[in-house]
């Protein structure tokens, strides 16, 4: 069997300097990547123009996720403003205003969490530029469910504090550059 | 031999675990949480666990069963109780310019507040429809699970810093008076005029295990249902369907909508972006 198969989904998480890695990484996936990806990123309570501004950078479908919706592969999720955004046993997205982790709504840690549970070892994780350590507690627990985790290599991150507390937090599967997050994507996973 | 055994948690454990604490509260209290969404009624229950100093949900378990009192204050971080007066003043705005003009030749217009939190969405409700001379004939039943939250309601007593906050969303909503006259400002807290509770009725009543009562025009449940999975969603979204009058409107909050419901066939979009629905029939 194709080790790709197994796996599920990827989510992703980032904040400083996240649109322009999400822009790079998005930017190279082909209309039809396999497997649906969910976003975090940090940004102010009333800024909700993320997908939009996304789905021109990209093929991929960009949406902002909405309660109780089914993950479709090659579209891409994204938390609105303000919400937490988290994946349900059956695989739906679900929304809400529990209070924030790590001083943010949405948190990585939310969303990594719940799709860990949720996916198991069947569940890709990528923690990006950034300056909070929010993230880092999340792709641990992917890790210690067996998923694949990725950090963004902190020399190509506009903002390291991110990527380097998820290194100094856990045994990370692979450090990348920026620019071959999205090859990995495409073609790696056969070895992760 | 090791006789110590380390168990790691799996999902699976954690997940019967919830499913286990949520069986034993209603046994005992009658508080039905079985069919929340259940990422994130389990980070609330482990958040719990650290607030109420418990070791894990074994222990947050038998306090729970054991002490009623311990079960009261535990019930304010199972729910998530965020509100504001006028919170998304553009529903207002709509609610006011678009739907209360069908109310104008009703007799007698009820309208639910299901899940009303401390009471803002009520009185909010009060305050459009007294200046839009419909108050006298209106009864508003504003409804939670939470005693506390539903005690706070019925005193109607706003904290001064979101006296600031219900005041911009007024004007955003389209209000046009002076919004000091609705309360009366005493040391820290603003006390809302008693006109404003004459129509209201607050009463404890739960969406999963308590039946509709009677024929609404309106019903507002914002913020309730993404606490819900899906099969208690369809179950409260039937409740309300019933619960409506002919041609009903139905308001969800600005993350809701009926987009992944069954009753979705019976509703028409209103307001696709304020997300107010009207019944068919
Ligand atoms: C986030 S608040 C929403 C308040 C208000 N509707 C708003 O949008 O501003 C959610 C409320 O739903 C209530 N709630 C939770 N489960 C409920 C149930 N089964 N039946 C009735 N109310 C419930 C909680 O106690 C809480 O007060």
């Amino acid at each position: 069997m194709n080790p790709r198969k197994k796996f599920k989904a990827v989510v992703i998480g980032t904040s400083a300097g996240g649109f322009h890695a999400l822009q790079v990484i998005l930017g190279a996936l082909p209309n039809d990547f396999e497997f649906p990806i969910i976003i975090v990123q940090h940004r102010m309570a009333s800024s909700n123009a993320l997908p939009e501004l996304l789905n021109h950078t990209t093929q991929l479908r960009v949406k902002e996720a909405e309660d109780k919706e089914p993950l479709v592969a090659g579209t891409v999720y994204v938390a609105p403003a303000d919400y937490h955004l988290l994946v349900e046993k059956d695989g739906r997205l679900q929304l809400s205003e529990d209070e924030r982790e790590n001083f943010s709504r949405p948190s990585i840690d939310v969303l990594f969490e719940s799709a860990a549970d949720a996916f198991g070892d069947k569940l890709i994780g990528v923690l990006l530029t950034g300056a909070s350590r929010d993230g880092a507690k999340g792709l641990g627990k992917i890790k210690a469910y067996q998923g694949c985790t990725i950090v963004q290599d902190p020399r190509t991150a506009e903002f390291k504090v991110m990527p380097q507390s998820a290194i100094a937090e856990l045994r990370v599967d692979h450090i990348l550059p920026l620019e071959e997050i999205s090859n990995f994507l495409k073609e790696g996973l056969a070895h992760a | 031999m090791n006789s110590e055994i380390h168990i790691v948690p799996t999902p699976e454990h954690e997940s019967i675990e919830i499913e286990l604490f949520a069986s034993a509260v209603y046994s005992k209290y009658g508080y039905d949480f079985r069919d929340y969404a259940q990422a994130s009624f389990k980070r609330r229950l482990l958040k719990a666990c650290i607030k109420m100093n418990c070791k894990d949900t074994s222990d947050l378990l038998q306090r729970t069963i054991g002490d009623p009192n311990f079960f009261a204050s535990l019930l304010n971080q199972l729910t998530v109780n965020v509100t504001e007066s006028f919170r998304d003043p553009l529903v207002y705005k709509k609610l006011r310019e678009e739907v209360l003009p069908y109310f104008k030749s009703y007799p007698e217009i009820k309208i639910w507040c299901a899940g009303c939190a401390t009471g803002q969405e009520a009185y909010s409700l009060a305050i459009l429809l007294m200046e839009e001379n419909l108050y006298d004939r209106a009864l508003i039943y504003g409804t939670d699970i939470n005693p506390s939250q539903l005690k706070r309601a019925r005193d109607g007593i706003l904290s001064l810093d979101t006296v600031k906050e219900a005041t911009k969303n007024y004007y955003a909503a389209g209000g046009k008076l002076d919004f000091s006259q609705y309360y009366t400002a005493k040391y820290n807290a603003a006390i809302l005029n008693p006109r404003l509770k004459k129509n209201i009725i607050f009463a404890d009543h739960n969406l999963v295990t308590d039946q509709g009562f009677g024929e609404m025009q309106l019903i507002l449940c914002r913020n309730v249902l993404i606490y819900f999975n899906r099969p208690l969603q369809e179950k409260v979204l039937g409740l309300f369907k019933g619960s409506l009058g002919a041609r009903g409107f139905l308001c969800l909050g600005s993350k809701e909508s009926l987009t992944f419901s069954e009753h979705r066939p019976d509703f028409e979009d209103f307001s696709k972006s304020e997300r107010i629905y009207r019944r068919r029939t």
